[in-house]
């Protein structure tokens, strides 16, 4: 029984809603200018701390920036902090993890004491940590969340692999003669990506926020370059006064968190579905 | 008895980690592209007191030699000074370790608060209304950014309501505790939402469990059902989980305490970052790397104890 | 049905189904039976038949998709159906007790065995040193060794055997005048299916109980049980006393029962499974449950749903060619009945 994949999306609400929410926000991140006509870095001295209105929907900052633009300029960079925290240490963990399961021995247990160090540090210590010595930055903040990152992955992968590497049809494809890489690519690691792929989904969640939260503390992305965590931040000053400036970026975040969420309960529904 | 060995065992294992962050930690300031002196004391500082300093740091030894000296401060808890602060790491730390510890205890005062009934009535009426909802909050909780939600509710409890200070830290402690509940309830929604979904999917697979059908042929009372068949054995795991998320609200302290302006190790540790003062950095990571490790410890033995089929080993 | 008051279960025209998002499920179809005081009597048939469903519509103890659509349940003359949870509480246990078939799930894993035999004294006015008493009475009864550390323990770490001695001794802990017995001996290892069988039923003899004793086993319901039930998508299919079930079955299904039974003369092969799945409860169609998989099906038998009828005195057969069977499959089975008999 072939269902096709439309189909199969058209069931799956939390994965359609959720693709629906990532899909737009790629399009904003991919053509801003056919959403706003401000520029987010340009001063306007006119038009300073204006609260939402006709002219500036979502209002203006202390230097007359268009909020909405800034928003609306900020999701490439906060989209591409959300992958692309989440695919290199993706990739760096699984082939750890693969390795680590595989060779076992003295590898792995060298592997695993560095996992040790790792998994000792909390999330935003080891991150603040790292951004400490490189400094502060946008690339030093994608440095700091791949070394951060690849952790859970390892995790993942390398218990998935122990059970998968005594299966029969891969002692069967060893008796064959098979090379340990193609054994690890074609035949172990399509059987245990899966998990790896569901975690993936909503530790993009976890990266925005990430990556949001380190801009917020200025220690990411820096002013005035336009990213949603570093807006927010500017907002602090005016909490009394400019509500906008911390609000609506706020909501992006939601909504673009609440996206791949979606996709990932999504995913996770139907790996389940297809196990049973 | 046997627990004993085991935590003596995994005691000794925390050790080679330990050393290892140390080491690391001692490196860090070593890593740091440039001259350390220099990144201290400024593009501008002058070349006699760039020496001067690094005599002080003790740069001019072998770096074998600075690794005794800094592992020997070490042993006698002298962790240097705070140049921002102009005092020794430790007095900077007896002031601010109890604010994060308290902030902390308060935040997982709120998650247990929000997440048992809330995880418990989701799973109890599965697929009902109560349940969407509750896994609406969820989501939401999943998705917010904490410093968002912490300025958010600045913004109503305290500018506008004024029901909480808007900034910091009282002078006594009726006024602290109340400068806590904000930035306590900011992280414990989003560990709530964590733990939340967890307690409702256990609920849900355990209330279909046997053992709750072979009590209920017993005839005992709902109550007791679900307090000693269903919520007992469903925060087994939930227990464990949350006294992992006991290190990301400390480490989220970072964030959260720098939105409430709270003069906790979280908030130091970002201002000391920002104002390059890395005697304070290298102190703050070690602590946190310490308690990572304690708790951890405490958790698996905590398991031991909530669940008698695991033996530690 | 007769001899009314010597029944301690009467069940009339029971009807249950299972409520999904856009079906339902028929999981009880009309099923009528009774139990005699004393007696064992017997529910066969394959998994998700409806045994199961019958024992925990009788405690009320179905999930909450599980809706009881007609009937009645009379325990001593009272319609469980119609009592409040609060009522059925005190029934549960003290009057009607079961047995689950997998005492590693069935037992809570992170209860002592003592607080779980302890609930049975609930609401009781036992002092702690009668209910340690009872606890450790029941334990040897079952033939526990060395009770009183055994109370101390968790389900876990009793040995496979005891383990289900384990959960006799809780479940009769109360002295139930009724018992339920769900596959009691269906995980366990054949070596030891023998011994629990002959202690439930020693138990039985010495408490003085009834017992529905549910089993895929023929094997177990010749050598316990009085009376039978053969059941078949959720309904009674046959239902008479075991010598004259064996002796003279009238329903194709029970015929191929006994069939598929391995014969254990030592004669290999002959092992003649029913041909076919049971039917989607969900979607019943017109006619006989069994008649997708009947070989002697006619015409009628696609159209009409048979009733049971009583053909001889306490023998009842829902097939509409029961009368015609005698000579069909009657001869067959005598031998192996004959067979059988003469082993136990």
């Amino acid at each position: 029984m072939k269902i096709d994949p439309l189909q199969k999306l058209m069931q799956n609400k939390s994965l359609l809603i959720g693709s629906i929410i990532v899909l737009f926000l790629v399009v904003l991140a991919i053509v801003p200018s056919l959403f706003t006509s401000y520029d987010p870095i340009a001063l306007d001295p006119t038009a300073i701390l204006e609260p939402p209105s006709a002219r500036h929907i979502m209002g203006t900052d202390e230097y007359g920036r268009d909020i909405w633009s800034r928003i609306v300029y900020g999701t490439r960079l906060d989209l591409l902090i959300g992958v692309g925290a989440m695919i290199v240490p993706m990739i760096m963990g699984t082939a750890i993890g693969l390795l680590s399961g595989y060779y076992g021995g003295k590898l792995d247990s060298l592997l695993m004491r560095i996992l040790d160090v790792f998994m000792a540090f909390p999330y935003y210590v080891l991150a603040i940590g790292i951004v400490a010595i490189l400094g502060a930055g946008t690339k030093n903040l994608f440095i700091a969340m791949w070394l951060v990152g690849w952790k859970e992955y390892t995790r993942l992968i390398r218990s998935e692999v122990m059970v998968v590497k005594n299966m029969e049809y891969i002692q069967a494809a060893k008796s064959l003669g098979y090379s340990d890489g193609k054994i690890l690519f074609r035949h172990i690691l399509p059987n245990v990506v899966s998990n790896s792929i569901v975690y993936g989904a909503s530790d993009i969640v976890m990266c925005i926020l990430a990556g949001a939260s380190m801009s917020f503390l200025g220690l990411g992305v820096q002013l005035p370059t336009p990213e949603w965590g570093a807006i927010i931040s500017g907002g602090r000053a005016y909490l009394s006064t400019a509500w906008w400036i911390t609000v609506f970026p706020g909501v992006l975040l939601i909504i673009s968190g609440l996206g791949f969420s979606l996709i990932g309960d999504g995913l996770s529904d139907l790996l389940r579905a297809e196990d049973h | 008895m046997n627990n004993f060995s085991y935590v003596l065992k995994r005691f000794l294992q925390m050790i080679p980690v330990f050393i290892i962050v140390t080491v690391l930690v001692f490196l860090m300031i070593r890593l740091i592209p440039g001259d350390p002196a220099r990144v201290i004391l400024g593009e501008k500082a002058p070349l006699e007191k760039l020496a001067a300093k690094r005599v002080e740091m003790g740069l001019d030894k072998p770096l074998i030699v600075q690794f005794g000296i800094y592992l020997k401060d070490l042993v006698h808890l002298n962790f240097g000074e705070s140049i921002r602060y102009n005092q020794p790491v430790v007095e900077l730390l007896k002031v601010r370790l109890p604010v994060t510890l308290l902030l902390t205890l308060t935040s997982m005062f709120f998650t247990v608060l929000i997440s048992i009934p809330l995880g418990y009535l989701a799973g109890m009426k599965k697929d009902k209304p109560a349940d969407q909802v509750v896994r609406g909050f969820s989501l939401f909780g999943l998705s917010a950014p904490s410093f968002w939600v912490g300025m958010i509710l600045l913004m109503i409890f305290s500018v506008h309501l004024k029901w909480f200070p808007i900034n910091g830290w009282g002078a006594d402690w009726g006024d602290r505790l109340k400068s806590l509940i904000l930035p306590g309830l900011t992280s414990a929604i989003g560990v709530s939402a964590l733990i939340v979904r967890n307690l409702r999917n256990n609920i849900v697979d355990i209330k279909q469990m046997d053992y709750v059908s072979f009590a209920k042929s017993k005839g005992v009372g709902r109550l007791r059902i679900c307090l000693r068949h269903i919520i007992r054995n469903a925060l087994i795991p939930t227990t464990t989980l949350l006294a992992l998320k006991f290190l990301s609200v400390l480490g989220g302290s970072v964030v959260t305490e720098t939105v409430f302006n709270l003069p906790g190790i979280g908030s130091l540790l970002v201002n000391s970052i920002l104002a390059r003062d890395y005697a304070v950095v290298q102190c703050l990571v070690l602590i946190f790397v310490v308690v990572v490790l304690v708790v951890n410890l405490l958790t698996d033995i905590l398991y031991s104890v909530l669940d008698p089929r695991v033996t530690l080993q | 049905m007769n001899k009314k008051n010597l029944n301690i279960l009467q069940v009339e025209n029971l009807e249950m189904h299972f409520v999904q998002k856009n079906k339902r499920i028929k999981a009880i179809n009309d099923v009528s039976f009774y139990v005699h005081k004393g007696e064992t009597f017997g529910f066969v048939g394959e998994s998700g038949c409806g045994k199961s469903a019958t024992c925990k519509t009788i405690l009320r103890l179905l999930p909450e998709n599980g809706e009881v659509v007609r009937g009645s349940i009379l325990y001593n003359g009272i319609n469980l159906l119609e009592q409040s949870e609060k009522q059925m509480r005190k029934i549960r246990g003290k009057e009607i007790g079961m047995i689950f078939q997998e005492p590693m799930t069935a037992l809570n894993p992170v209860l002592k065995i003592k607080e779980q035999m302890y609930e049975q004294f609930l609401g009781s006015d036992m002092t702690e040193q009668q209910k340690h008493d009872k606890a450790i009475e029941m334990l040897r009864l079952v033939g526990i060794p060395s009770p009183e550390t055994r109370l101390n323990e968790y389900i876990h770490q009793y040995s496979g055997g005891m383990r289900q001695r384990a959960m006799i001794a809780v479940t009769l802990a109360a002295e139930p005048k009724l018992l339920l017995a769900d596959e009691p001996t269906t995980a366990l290892d054949v070596t030891i299916q023998d011994q629990i069988i002959r202690l439930i039923e020693a138990l039985k003899e010495k408490l003085g109980m009834s017992m529905i004793l549910i089993t895929h086993d023929l094997g177990v319901v010749s050598e316990m049980c009085d009376r039978v039930a053969v059941m078949y998508a959720g309904s009674i299919v046959e239902m008479a006393d075991t010598q004259t079930l064996f002796a003279y079955p009238r329903h194709p299904y029970t015929e191929g029962l006994m069939q598929s039974l391995p014969k254990d003369n030592g004669e290999r092969g002959k092992l003649n499974p029913i041909q076919g799945m049971p039917p989607d409860l969900s979607r019943l169609e017109e006619g006989c449950s069994f008649f997708p998989r009947c070989k002697y099906a006619s015409k009628v038998c696609g159209t009409t749903v048979p009733q049971l009828r009583e053909i001889a005195q306490e023998h009842w057969v829902g097939c509409h060619h029961a009368e015609h069977m005698e000579h069909a499959i009657g001869l067959i089975c005598l031998e192996d009945a004959q067979h059988r008999e003469g082993r136990t």
